[in-house]
């Protein structure tokens, strides 16, 4: 065990580098010029000159990147180009909403997802199951905006019990979270909708079942326990999709987390914020991985780890 | 001599005929007809141009125009009616999504087939690449290639194509190694088969379901993706109409005149809906290992 966390920590380390390697060639090697973004149109090009200097942006990329490795092995990401912050304090002050966000989401969605999965699967083949399973396709394939612009319209606007965007108290949280969490569910019920078909279908049910219990008790007590442990494996694989779908419901409701510091330093070409943000973005997608390879083995002793 | 009577025995239902019998499968295939019409006789259809500012096209205030009336589904902030605006965008979401997701599927296709029939480094290489994209946050990604370059319509297919490849490399080289290490191609290469026979003539044909399924589902992650860049604003650029950009240009007047979201956010919905019926259907019809449970 030590010697396999060791390898996949050695191998996440070895990913994160390769994300920061593309991204830095990709910002280097593209037609957008930061130093235009802070010098302003008025510049003359002697300031321009001189602003690339400074940053350092006259150096070729092997000089580039090296420096920004050496900086994030100290732990310095750099400062940002025009607001003139360490990218650190940058993220540490966003980061706490995208993560409540991210919890009151994910939460959402299990607790939709597998209610649903679980119905379908008892009442499978009859009008219920068909209307569950037609409306998890639903949630799967609607647009993140188009959801959070209707909740929006129907629950802040119309209605007026939301508020319309911002961060403080719980009404703020509820309308984002319940989108991600709508458009999450439709995965998780369709995992559960298999999983508990699969255990319902197991001899351990028929036992219970013929033992007398109650139908009840059966499905509480034996089926969904059982049903719901490959689930919780698949959140950290979820933590990837999530990453995304926060960018843009972060936008619409005007929360203050990283998806929108992201989405204002592309606008603005703020390299070291960009590359601020995707970095952790990986880090949250391998190490959800990661969680996800290591709870397995615990969850169904069946899977060992080689 | 008499005739043989060959008892009358049908055949068992092919794919297509099995496909036929699922009612949510036939639903979304309508649906898809529904929009590729839309989308082709949108001169014929479409009641105004889609550029044109209709002088009667906005209230007395300058508003979008509700529903209803000579505008079937109301006007947008420039008085240019959205029926006709949404034919058009069907255009730009289906060309994306097929020239997007068949981009995606090339690229998957010959890396997965790459890496899976070539073990050793170069699968090594290929693999550790793969998930070394499968650690990119893809919609950012995707948001900060589509902002940089100048957005049209190749470029936002070919972004798209760069972050959507590698689900497909990833099922396609599981396939491939399992079928490298079948008989009949051992019995192949024993007869003196080339690598490139082996790869077209007898692994590719076994891989089409595959790349049929995850052609078909990959069409509405393309099309959702694409809404979603134009919606930002970084995908495909007014006046050229999308579903996503008409709701990022009319965002504004988002609250008095919801419908400007409502109408190409349903069409949204529906396409996606519509490949990930089939797509899903077809993944129960094509997989032999799941024959005759439907």
């Amino acid at each position: 065990m030590p010697a396999y966390l060791a390898r996949r920590l050695f191998q996440s380390a070895l990913i994160l580098l390769g994300v920061s390697f593309i991204t830095f060639f990709l910002l280097f090697v593209l037609p957008a010029d930061p130093v235009r973004q802070i010098a302003g149109r008025s510049a003359t090009p002697q300031t321009v000159e001189n602003i690339r200097r400074e940053l350092g942006l006259d150096q070729p990329f092997v000089v580039q990147y090296g420096r920004y490795l050496w900086g994030l092995v100290q732990g310095d990401m750099g400062r940002s180009y025009l607001q003139k912050t360490d990218v650190s304090t940058l993220i540490a002050a966003r980061l706490p909403p995208t993560l409540l966000l991210m919890a009151a989401g994910i939460a959402c969605e299990l607790v939709l997802g597998l209610a649903m999965g679980m119905v379908a699967a008892l009442r499978r083949g009859r009008a219920t199951d068909n209307v569950l399973m037609m409306t998890s396709f639903v949630a799967v394939s609607a647009p993140q905006f188009v959801v959070s612009l209707i909740l929006l319209y129907i629950f802040a606007v119309r209605l007026g019990w939301f508020p319309i965007g911002g961060y403080g108290t719980w009404h703020h949280l509820v309308l984002p979270a319940v989108t991600l969490g709508i458009l999450g569910s439709g995965w998780y019920a369709r995992m559960m909708r298999s999983s508990m078909v699969e255990v319902l279908r197991a001899d351990f049910i028929r036992t219970a079942r013929a033992k007398g219990l109650t139908r009840r008790a059966v499905i509480f007590r034996h089926a969904l326990p059982n049903a719901i442990l490959p689930i919780i494996a698949m959140i950290g694989i979820d933590i990837g999709i999530f990453m995304g779908g926060i960018v843009v419901v972060e936008g619409v409701f005007g929360w203050p987390g990283i998806g929108q510091l992201a989405w204002q330093a592309i606008q603005r070409v703020d390299i070291p914020i960009i590359m601020g943000v995707t970095l952790v973005s990986a880090c949250a997608i391998v190490l959800g991985n990661l969680l996800a390879d290591l709870i397995t083995p615990f969850i169904d002793p069946r899977i060992r780890i080689r | 001599m008499t005739d043989i009577a060959v008892p009358d025995r049908a055949l068992p239902p092919g794919p297509l005929a099995r496909l036929m019998r699922r009612k949510l499968a036939v639903f979304g295939l309508l649906l898809i007809a529904l929009v590729v019409g839309g989308a082709i006789f949108a001169p014929l259809i479409a009641p105004f141009d889609p550029f044109q500012q209709n002088f009667d096209g906005l209230t007395i205030e300058g508003a979008p125009m509700p529903p209803g009336g000579a505008y079937p589904l109301g006007t947008d902030l420039l008085g240019r009616d959205l029926l006709s605006r949404i034919l058009y965008g069907a255009r730009t979401s289906l060309i994306i999504g097929v020239l997007a997701n068949g981009m995606a599927l090339l690229i998957g296709t010959l890396v997965g087939i790459t890496a899976g029939y070539f073990r050793g480094w170069v699968g090594s290489i290929l693999m550790r690449f793969t998930d070394l994209m499968m650690a990119f946050p893809a919609l950012l990604l995707a948001i900060c290639l589509a902002a940089i370059f100048t957005p049209s319509l190749w470029i936002v297919a070919m972004v798209i194509a760069l972050v959507n490849w590698v689900q497909t490399a990833r099922v396609i080289y599981t396939e491939t190694t399992s079928l490298a290490e079948r008989d009949f191609i051992a019995a192949e290469r024993t007869l003196g088969a080339g690598t490139g026979r082996i790869l077209f003539r007898h692994i590719l044909p076994h891989l089409v379901p595959t790349i049929i399924v995850w052609g078909t589902l990959g069409i509405s992650t393309t099309v959702l993706l694409e809404a979603t860049l134009s919606y930002l604003g970084v995908g495909v650029q007014p006046p050229t109409p999308s579903w996503g950009n008409i709701i990022f240009e009319n965002q504004t007047y988002f609250q008095a005149a919801p419908w400007l979201v409502f109408f190409p956010g349903a069409a949204i919905l529906m396409l996606a809906l519509a490949f990930n019926l089939v797509g899903d259907a077809l993944r129960d019809v094509l997989d032999p290992t799941l024959r005759g449970s439907d």
